[in-house]
């Protein structure tokens, strides 16, 4: 778990990947891409069919250990519009179990443009609950205090001769962009100009591994 | 006679046919399948084709005769060259052609409609060439299949797919008959077995060419100080030079592509008259190394120095002597390289032996004695790999609809596959049609799905074309090219490698002092560097591991001090006082000593199993040392022996050593080990499961690329018994843990366990010491690196402000 704090309001950033916000007891999870095994299966490539179980099973587990009232899950929650061809009774009931159990916000992605239909919660496009404002991706023009998931940020940092990377938070005072938390979701490295042109030069990553420890841009490798 | 125009035609060339190429001819007459063992050079590819040039000539044809299937690509260029020549000479019209992966597709296409006599090919090639609907009617004539080089495929999954496709080949032209042509190996009824169909009712003909005389070998110690420890053998740089100098062409091997680029700077520095010395190993570029093979066709060389790159390939009748710098960590191999020298039957190969440090004398010696007492080491074949199996199975069913039942028979017709379960077969299949997986969420998505007559048919194109584009077992690690800026391109290094590199980091490359520049989307680009102290490639690759007869051979020189007169002074020097201070390691037991220095406690084991069971040995042992309080800190592991240090006195050696660690230690350890997430991925990719990533290549947007990590996670979680789990376990099994090695040792040291309690480091152990820093420690020390870089930055960042 690390501390920082993002529009003067002090957030958590969880080893899991999942951010906390104390002071509302808010849950936040980006990424989820559940079905996505499923989805590649309809192309005739046969991943592990556990990508959902493995990911809700995380989610629960968080969720268990934060104990929060709510929980925005930030968009691309499901990996395409058609999982419910595919989805199993199984992970439907364990959705719903958690929808019905905590206020519930589904942000819109890319992925999922139409939300998350009839598996409760409540389907939002932007979340603005000051001094926060949640969404999928991340805006040039935003005001301070932005959370938003979208380029699955991850970094590397050169280590004597070798190398470690891993997935992991990056923040300057405007905005903060979650790892994503799908079991197969892979990864955009931070200095790809797709994610460094959003911050300024003064950003930190909060990168994950046996615990989550805070890097300033000059230690990171491409 | 039938073949008097062949007698002829030696006779216009004065030369004479060797007894094993009139063997040959006979075998061929006789319709027998023969594997020919004969040492490099003599004509044994000839040999091999003989009784097909004699056979189409007498019976002429318009359809495919002999199918060749060599290692190497270049090898089937040269095939065709060296069999047109003499095929022109006698005036005989047998056509000839390669189908290779450079071949051009409007060729490849005509090849299907009229192929010629003689086809020369790779594995890979003809596994494509049996995966068309039409491909079984190419095959209907076909008389002959010559398996080149085959002590190098048939071991590997290379060998897998080879012998898969042998089956199949043989339910459509049961007539052909299957030569094989190998270099001298321990195992030659091993070896008739892979090419057999069915040892017992049509065995295989076994005809060896021995050399009438044994090499001469030598080894050579500079002059300068026998170093302790290291591997690359530059200080003998000098004897080295003269050796060139006092013959026509010599052909240097080294061990890694690291030291070949080392010891050819060290030539080139001591190089005062000039000589043309060149650089051969697999990461320059094809045109580099093509320029280097000409200049050796053409004797414009003096000296090449070469890893395994030149193993295999054309033959150089230049070459009068070989020289291996380095351990020569297996007598068949070092016999294969030897053999390079002196293409001549009746004239001994000449070769000189330069170890680089003490073991590696005691190794060469070893090497000489086997050498001389004919005691040849190598694989036993392989059980056929599951992934291999699953790649061949998508191709059998791209060529058309199959009978399970009946593609099973075939399988277990394949050398590789004979003793392959049903229950295997049937998960292969399972997996080939939705992956196979415990849970069945997929039933509706099928890759190939059973039609109304019980028959698998293809569902969809797609899997056709992603067969076609990841057939093979070869997976390269993802490579960058290497490029001089505004200039040309010198090769390709591994990924890990570039990525290690900071802008003005100095490497040698290409024989070059190289500054790193920068990466450019494939490319890594570099200008010439100056200095002296560059960062050297460390390439993985060409390490391998001692072979068990060698170890046999090591241990026994050291337990008998009357076969010491041989060695060198220093050497024989440290043995004995080895013996004063400690004592020698014996055959039948296992030294363990344990000495105190600066505070840490060393225990050093001399194991001799090689460096890969001496790797696991050292993750096993340091768990269980941990366990029970030792708190060891790290391990070096070599191909002699292994050591630990802790900060506690390890006791109880003896349980220690139980074989028992080859259970749940064993399981829990391969499991978090990233080495095998690396095999899991190489498993994954020949399996189908994930398309190969072509190196230099942009990925097509219907190309699946997916980080195979993530599959690997969670298949370990939810369905541990799949199918490529098992496949990697196995693979890791016989590869990087050499867990069957490491077994046999334990099993025979049980009780005999000799601990020696030292007050100092003993003679034996110092160059296993001297290893510790160049090895890394324990996955946790990245742990401790993580740590150490954040809080060296948040000092240095308290600093500024």
């Amino acid at each position: 778990m690390f501390e920082f704090y993002l529009n003067n309001t002090r957030l958590i950033a969880d080893i899991s990947g999942a951010l906390f916000w104390p002071e509302k007891q808010t849950v936040i999870f980006s990424d989820l891409h559940l079905e996505k095994g499923s989805w590649f299966a309809k192309q005739n490539v046969f991943l592990p069919p556990y990508d959902t179980l493995d990911t809700l099973n995380r989610v629960e587990k968080v969720i268990n250990y934060f104990k929060p009232l709510r929980v925005i899950s930030l968009g691309d929650s499901f990996h395409d519009d058609t999982w419910m061809e595919r989805i199993s009774k199984e992970q439907i009931t364990k959705i719903l179990n958690l929808t019905n159990n905590y206020e519930w916000f589904w942000i819109q992605g890319n992925h999922d443009p139409s939300g998350v239909p009839s598996l409760g919660g409540i389907n939002l496009n932007d979340y603005l609950d000051p001094p926060l404002t949640f969404r999928h991706e991340a805006k040039r023009e935003t005001t301070d205090g932005e959370v938003s998931g979208h380029f699955h940020p991850k970094a590397k940092i050169k280590l004597n001769r070798k190398s470690f990377s891993d997935r992991c938070f990056i923040s300057d005072q405007t905005r903060v962009i979650l790892p994503a938390f799908g079991s197969f979701t892979g990864g955009l490295n931070v200095m790809d100009k797709a994610i460094s042109s959003f911050f300024r030069d003064d950003f930190k990553v909060f990168l994950l591994g046996s615990k989550v420890r805070q890097f300033p841009k000059t230690a990171l490798i491409s | 006679m039938p073949k008097t125009f062949i007698e002829n035609w030696f006779k216009k060339k004065s030369w004479k046919l060797h007894d094993h190429q009139i063997k040959m001819i006979e075998s061929g007459a006789l319709g027998l399948s023969t594997l020919l063992i004969a040492p490099t050079g003599g004509g044994k590819t000839l040999a091999g084709f003989l009784p097909s040039i004699i056979e189409i000539n007498a019976d002429p044809t318009n359809s495919l005769h002999t199918i060749y299937i060599s290692p190497l690509k270049a090898l089937t260029v040269d095939v065709a060259r060296n069999l047109l020549e003499p095929l022109s000479e006698m005036d005989l019209k047998i056509t000839v052609e390669t189908r290779t992966g450079d071949t051009p597709q409007s060729k490849r296409q005509r090849q299907r409609k009229s192929p010629p006599n003689i086809l020369l090919t790779t594995p890979e090639s003809l596994a494509l060439l049996i995966s068309y609907p039409d491909s079984s009617t190419i095959f209907q004539e076909l008389k002959c299949i010559v398996i080149d080089e085959l002590h190098a495929l048939a071991t590997t999954k290379r060998g897998d797919l080879l012998s898969l496709a042998l089956a199949r080949l043989n339910t459509w032209a049961p007539q052909a008959r299957r030569v094989g042509l190998s270099a001298t190996i321990p195992y030659p009824a091993e070896m008739a077995e892979y090419l057999s169909c069915d040892q017992t009712i049509n065995p295989v003909k076994i005809i060896e060419a021995k050399p009438t005389k044994k090499p001469s070998v030598e080894i050579l110690i500079g002059n300068s100080r026998l170093p302790w420890s290291g591997h690359m053998g530059i200080y003998a740089a000098d004897e080295i030079y003269s050796a060139i100098l006092n013959h026509e062409t010599s052909l240097i091997f080294v061990n890694t592509r690291a030291q070949a680029e080392l010891v050819f700077q060290a030539l080139w520095k001591v190089n005062d008259k000039n000589l043309a010395i060149a650089l051969h190993h697999g990461s320059l570029s094809v045109e580099q190394r093509r320029i280097v093979e000409n200049a050796m066709v053409k004797g414009a060389l003096r000296a090449v120095v070469a890893t395994s790159s030149l193993d295999l390939g054309i033959d150089w009748a230049a070459v009068d002597l070989v020289i291996q710098i380095g351990a020569p960590k297996g007598v068949s191999r070092l016999l294969q390289r030897i053999g390079r020298s002196n293409h001549r039957l009746d004239e001994p190969s000449k070769a000189i032996l330069v170890p680089a440090n003490r073991f590696e004398v005691l190794e060469c010696q070893a090497a000489f004695k086997s050498i001389l007492d004919e005691n040849l080491d190598g694989d036993i074949l392989r059980q056929g790999g599951l992934d291999v199996l699953a790649q061949h199975i998508q191709g059998v069913a791209c060529s058309g609809p199959f009978d399970k039942h009946v593609l099973f028979n075939e399988i277990r017709n394949a050398s590789a596959y004979k003793h392959l379960s049903l229950e295997d077969f049937n998960s292969v299949i399972s997996f080939v049609c939705d992956g196979g997986y415990a849970l069945k969420t997929y039933d509706r998505y099928r890759r190939i799905k059973l039609d109304d007559n019980d028959l698998y048919r293809i569902a969809d194109s797609s899997t056709e074309r992603r067969y076609r584009m990841n057939v093979g077992t070869i997976v390269e690690s993802t490579t960058l090219k290497v490029k001089m800026r505004r200039g040309r391109f010198l090769g390709e290094v591994e990924e890990y490698f570039a990525q290690g590199l900071v802008p003005g980091d100095t490497f040698i490359f290409a024989g070059r002092l190289l500054t790193f520049e920068g990466i450019r989307e494939t490319t890594i680009e570099v200008s010439l560097g100056r200095g002296e102290t560059p960062k050297v490639p460390s390439y993985i690759g060409g390490r391998l591991p001692l072979s068990s007869n060698l170890a046999e051979g090591v241990r026994a020189l050291l337990q008998n001090p009357s076969s010491w007169r041989n060695l060198a002074a220093p050497v024989k020097e440290w043995l004995e006082r080895q013996e004063q201070l400690s004592t020698l390691p014996k055959s039948d037991e296992l030294l363990v000593e344990i000495f105190q220095r600066r505070r840490l406690f060393y225990m050093v084991a001399y194991s001799f199993e090689g460096r890969n069971a001496h790797q696991t040995l050292g993750m096993l042992l340091t768990r269980r040392m941990e366990r029970s309080g030792t708190q060891p800190l790290g391990f070096v592991a070599t191909d002699y022996a292994i050591a630990i240090w802790s900060l506690k006195q390890p006791s109880n050696i003896k349980d220690l050593f139980d074989e028992d660690m080859l259970g749940d230690d064993l399981e829990n350890w391969m499991a978090e080990s990233t080495v095998l997430k690396r095999t899991f991925r190489d498993v994954a990719v020949i399996a189908g499961l994930i398309d190969r990533r072509l190196p230099g290549h942009k990925k097509t947007g219907k190309q699946v690329t997916f980080s195979s990590d993530l599959i690997y996670d969670v298949l370990r979680k939810y369905d541990p018994n799949h199918i490529l789990l098992r496949a990697t376990r196995a693979d890791a099994a016989r590869g990087f843990t050499d867990i069957h090695r490491l077994g046999a040792l334990l099993k025979r040291i049980k009780t005999n366990i000799n601990v020696k309690y030292l007050t100092k480091v003993s003679p034996l152990a110092v160059p296993i010491l001297l290893e510790i820093g160049r090895e890394n420690v324990k996955g946790s020390a990245i742990d401790s690196l993580l740590d150490d870089a954040e809080e060296a930055l948040i000092s240095e960042g308290m600093a500024m402000q």
